[in-house]
């Protein structure tokens, strides 16, 4: 039994190299999420850009309100 | 300005719905296959920052030398989005290269440049932020000197032969490949116009700002 | 009558040289310091078997040359700001540009000494051979000193009102001045090499030049509105 184990093993390792002929050739480092990324990136930077506009200007608009509330109590 | 602000946002958002889909549609690049397809926004972002650059340098010596408030206005404006799309064009042209160049980053001339712009516009943020009353003028100079050296960063790839295309590659798209031409430039219109809405959205909080400085002024009287 | 330029900016180069002359502070500390950054980049350049990494050398010049023209500039400020002398300055009858050509030369005299120090110590510590072409190493060493300290000098004068000045002259003027660091070490390097590549080196000094010009011209045009409260 012990034999014809080695036997297998020994088959499977390869004489040398071996000439893959026809079929996909695997790209190394697939290109796909790389692209997702790209543009997925490009639009989290400009939600991300906008929404700090935005909460600037809600910040500035509050700091307006309470001055204007300020000036009317003063008067 | 107002009023154009509403059509301009609906054109930007149609073109930047329709440009992933065209790009998806385009033919493959013959040695970069699929991963070339980041080439469409990764030149019209860069487009974008030469608009923004050059808005911030003009704006920059305006309020120099003329003391106009709306022109440091653009002038903050522009150099925050110089650091948005700078930072998008790197990180794009980091995952390009990762694939077409085997590694995250390569210290060539255009790319060193380009990081070099973004850090000289990170640092007008900089000093404006922590620079104390009278940054404005500090950040003003950062500007001028950041556009100044604009012009050697776009000619930075034909001087030095590095890994980095070189600037025929878009000279001679037109003829050799239309479709990608005419897709590059659609996908750079349409990086310039969502410029010009960002601009006037960050203008009109420079300017909110401003009132609320005269209103606390006003108020101290 | 209003005194020329030229002579606005050679008594202000007097003034400076005369007052460093007696206490020879800036001079001093400054060397020590670049010294100690040469020593520095030895220890971690240096590998085990005590040679020098290769090609490290001119990049350990220019860079102790930048962080301790940066120390001089920030010195040489602080004082103007202590005695308060720099609004005097501006307030004389006297051309702004003329007054910042005058702060810029002794700035340039003061790093030239500094490399004169740096140069052979780097080369004797880095086993460089930085004298085979000695008229071409001056040539780079002297452009980019001057592109360095022209935007330097600006920054650093403008800055002298600002409470954060310590910090942000290092963050505003080292992006700036990337292309001339990038430029000086990319040429000494060339010269390094074995045959010393000279095309290359001139290739390098003539893009020194483009942004000397460049840097010079801006500098000089936005210093008077710069410096004007």
């Amino acid at each position: 039994m012990i034999s014809s184990l080695i036997v297998a093993v020994l088959q499977q390792i390869p004489e040398g190299f071996e000439r893959v002929t026809g079929g996909q050739q695997v790209e190394q480092i697939p290109a796909a999420p790389l692209v997702v990324a790209s543009y997925a990136f490009f639009l989290l930077l400009m939600v991300f850009y906008l929404w700090t506009i935005w909460r600037r200007i809600g910040k500035v608009e509050t700091d307006m309100r309470a001055l204007e509330q300020r000036q009317g109590q003063k008067r | 300005m107002k009023k154009l602000f509403v059509p301009l946002a609906v054109i930007v958002a149609a073109m930047f719905v329709a440009a992933p889909i065209a790009i998806a549609r385009a033919d493959y690049e013959s040695t970069m296959l699929l991963v070339q397809k980041i080439f469409y926004f990764h030149f019209a972002t860069w487009m974008a920052l030469t608009v923004a650059i050059g808005v911030c340098g003009v704006a920059s010596v305006i309020y120099l030398f003329k003391g106009s408030k709306a022109a440091d206005w653009y002038a903050a404006a522009s150099a925050e989005l110089c650091v948005i799309f700078g930072v998008f064009g790197l990180f794009s042209g980091s995952l390009w290269g990762r694939k077409a160049w085997g590694v995250w980053w390569q210290w060539d001339a255009r790319v060193t440049m380009a990081t070099m712009l973004v850090l000289v516009f990170l640092g007008y943020l900089m000093v404006r932020k922590y620079g104390g009353p009278g940054s404005e003028k500090l950040s003003a100079a950062m500007g001028i000197f950041g556009a100044a050296t604009a012009p050697f960063v776009y000619k930075s790839v034909d001087w030095w032969r590095t890994i980095h295309p070189q600037t025929t590659v878009m000279k001679t798209l037109g003829e050799k490949w239309p479709g990608a031409w005419m897709l590059v430039w659609f996908c750079s219109l349409a990086f310039i116009l969502l410029t010009v809405l960002l601009l006037v959205a960050r203008v009109h909080l420079e300017a909110m700002r401003s009132r609320l400085d005269d209103m606390y002024l006003a108020a101290e009287e | 009558m209003r005194p020329g330029f030229v002579t606005v900016a050679l008594l202000v180069l007097k003034k400076d040289l005369a007052i460093e002359f007696k206490s020879r502070e800036i001079v001093y500390t400054t060397l020590f310091f670049a010294v100690a950054c040469v020593m520095i980049f030895s220890f971690a350049f240096v590998m085990e078997e005590g040679v020098p990494v290769e090609g490290a050398a001119a990049g350990i010049l220019w860079i102790a040359v930048a962080f301790s023209g940066t120390l001089a500039l920030g010195r040489t400020f602080e004082r103007e700001r202590y005695s308060e002398t720099l609004r005097a300055l501006l307030l004389a009858p006297a051309s702004r540009a003329a007054v910042y050509a005058g702060k810029l030369l002794g700035m340039i005299l003061m790093m030239a000494a500094t490399e004169i120090v740096l140069t052979p110590m780097v080369a004797f510590f880095f086993h460089a051979p930085f004298f085979a072409r000695p008229l071409l190493l001056v040539a780079l060493l002297g452009l980019g000193t001057v592109g360095f300290a022209s935007v330097g000098t600006l920054f650093a004068a403008m800055l002298v009102r600002t409470r954060t000045r310590d910090v942000l002259l290092p963050i505003l003027l080292y992006p700036i001045t990337i292309p001339v660091i990038i430029a000086g070490v990319r040429g000494t390097a060339a010269l390094l090499q074995s045959p010393p590549e000279e095309p290359v080196a001139t290739l390098w000094i003539g893009l020194l030049t483009a942004f000397d010009v460049v840097f010079l011209t801006l500098a000089l045009w936005t210093f008077e509105p710069l410096m004007t409260e």
